[in-house]
């Protein structure tokens, strides 16, 4: 007996361990990000591009970074949202057999598991083969194929668990699929379809492997979709691989805002969650 | 009426389109980076590739075996660390710890899922860096730091709650009468955990971690930021090393002018493609398999 308590015992001082361990870097990482980034924090970061010399140590921001990777995320979560609507309509059993549905289930865990550098080389391909260059464009695709298994896994898994008798309630008053779509299930998994988009969102705007090929970096503000466009991310990654101190605090910075950013969307999600969770007929 | 059917109709075709395009996307981008590899496959050897060390692109020489192997040792390195310690919180959170602390931690691990890789990468630089230049001090290596050992640290840590999410989440699933048989048997606790909870979660906890694999696989920026990149096989943990997608990340520019080298970075992202696509499927099947027996 007393083998056996000690067993358990020891084990759960382990677990304990193991969880404060877990806990305590996570917190770590956010702790020095903040820290080291609230430091090199400055008006001028938010508002300026670079000037001649900025990856010297000379003045300037990371505007460009900033409205490049706001324009590239939002212009990625709107091209997967088109997609990932429809395709996660369609799974339900109204639309689509059992076979095609599970093979479609089987594409989208391949590509939600694709590692985004894959995505970026397979984006360059076709950029090749279509003769363009690094764009804001190239960028936006990339990113929403990234983008596109997790939306679509997430608005699924709620318009999977809507009620069949509430569909079967508006079919049986003579209403088409596809009004019982938009008119019940749109609004029941209206919660989930937002949190879906954010989540796409928030994941996107942080990923630097698609877009390294794809998007290109610039000094400037982008003018149309055909430009090269900056990124918060690669900012991060570009500045902390200088040698110069002063650029690698403007890396702090821009990561700080990266993780700003990433974390006000998440609490946007959940915040949205609650006020959407309203209209939901349990 | 009509305009009703009618609009139906198109809904429908449009989903159909929307579906067969996500179904060929797969298919597009394999094939596509398989035409783009198949230059250097028709010169070389699959086996050559793989197994020769020499990397000398401007020669054609294309060895991948020293990327293969620095991918395949950083991720062993980072599953070694991150199992046992993902492991452990997931029964702790699953069984132990009190329901109040599990609902608060569980969407804290998740919101920690979401920061973005380059930030963990930074945080490598800045902490795990020096900190593995100084544990190196103390074995008696020299080195800068961006090693072998960095990398597999930052990456278990990214796959923390990757691993730790789905295992509870997994572990909840056992029912809670076969936890009660066996406590009523007079096993403790712990024996009831060992015996009973993790046997019959098994598949899936091996899931969670195939998982947690198939992420590190093929992460790139992260473990680019510390892991030294030098194409050579690692000797020690101290040593640094050159996974296969910082290979890709890295050379992008200049592989244009050199000829192959494109052809073998295309292939070496279909290699990563192929490999994490078959861990992933394989977890989400077992993952599946258990969520409709648990319903």
């Amino acid at each position: 007996m007393v083998r056996r308590r000690l067993e358990e015992t020891i084990f759960k001082i382990l677990m304990i361990i193991s969880l404060t361990l877990v806990l305590t870097t996570l917190a770590a990482i956010v702790i020095v990000i903040v820290l080291k980034g609230y430091s090199a924090l400055s008006l001028d970061m938010f508002i300026k591009t670079p000037k001649g010399g900025y990856y010297l140590g000379k003045e300037g921001g990371i505007a460009n970074a900033i409205v490049g990777s706001l324009c590239l995320a939002l212009g990625a979560t709107i091209l997967s949202t088109l997609l990932s609507l429809p395709i996660a309509f369609a799974l339900q059993k109204e639309y689509t057999g059992k076979r095609l549905a599970n093979l479609t289930r089987l594409s989208l865990d391949v590509l939600w598991g694709t590692p985004s550098i894959v995505y970026g080389a397979f984006g360059f391909v076709i950029m090749m083969y279509f003769g363009l260059r690094a764009s804001m464009l190239g960028g936006i695709i990339a990113l929403s194929f990234l983008m596109l298994p997790i939306m679509t896994r997430a608005m699924e898994e709620v318009i999977r668990m809507i009620p069949q008798e509430l569909k079967e309630t508006a079919y049986a008053l003579g209403t088409t699929r596809i009004e019982v779509s938009l008119a019940v299930v749109l609004k029941q998994a209206l919660p989930g379809i937002i949190t879906g988009v954010m989540l796409a969102f928030g994941r996107g705007i942080g990923d630097a492997a698609s877009i390294l090929f794809t998007a290109g970096y610039t000094d400037y503000i982008p003018r149309s979709i055909f430009d090269p466009v900056a990124s918060l991310p690669l900012a991060v990654f570009f500045q902390i691989g200088t040698p110069i101190p002063e650029v690698q605090q403007r890396a702090y910075a821009s990561a700080l805002i990266l993780l700003i950013i990433v974390l006000l969307v998440s609490l946007i999600t959940r915040l949205l969650n609650a006020k959407y969770s309203r209209h939901i007929v349990k | 009426m009509n305009w009703r059917r009618l609009k139906d109709w198109l809904a429908t075709k449009s989903m159909r389109l929307a579906l067969a395009f996500v179904n060929s996307v797969v298919l597009v981008i394999v094939i596509g980076l398989y035409i783009k590899g198949k230059p250097i496959l028709s010169q070389k050897s699959l086996t050559h590739l793989l197994f020769s060390s020499v990397w000398r692109p401007l020669k054609g020489e294309f060895g991948f075996y020293p990327f293969i192997i620095g991918t395949l040792e950083v991720t062993a390195l980072a599953m070694l660390l991150a199992v046992p310690i993902c492991l452990l919180s997931a029964i702790y959170l699953s069984e132990y710890a009190h329901w109040r602390v599990r609902e608060i931690l569980r969407p804290v691990i998740d919101l920690l899922a979401g920061i973005p890789s380059v930030i963990y990468g930074l945080w490598g630089v800045i902490v795990v860096v020096p900190f593995v230049q100084y544990l190196a001090q103390i074995a008696g290596h020299t080195t800068s730091g961006y090693s072998l050992l960095a990398g597999g640290i930052v990456l278990a840590i990214m796959v923390f709650p990757v691993i730790i999410s789905v295992t509870t989440e997994i572990l909840l699933t056992v029912p809670v009468e076969a936890r009660e048989a066996a406590l009523a048997l007079g096993a403790t606790k712990w024996e009831t955990v060992k015996h009973v909870v993790l046997r019959s979660a098994m598949r899936g906890v091996l899931a969670a971690i195939v998982l947690g694999f198939a992420r590190a696989f093929g992460e790139t920026i992260a473990v680019l930021m510390v892991v030294g990149n030098v194409a050579r096989v690692p000797h020690s943990i101290f040593d640094a090393a050159y996974p296969l997608p910082a290979l890709i990340a890295n050379n992008y520019g200049e592989m244009m002018s050199i000829p192959l080298y494109d052809s073998a970075l295309m292939l070496s992202a279909l290699m990563l493609l192929v490999v994490v696509a078959v861990f992933n499927l394989g977890a989400h099947f077992t993952l599946s398999r258990i969520e409709r027996r648990s319903r």
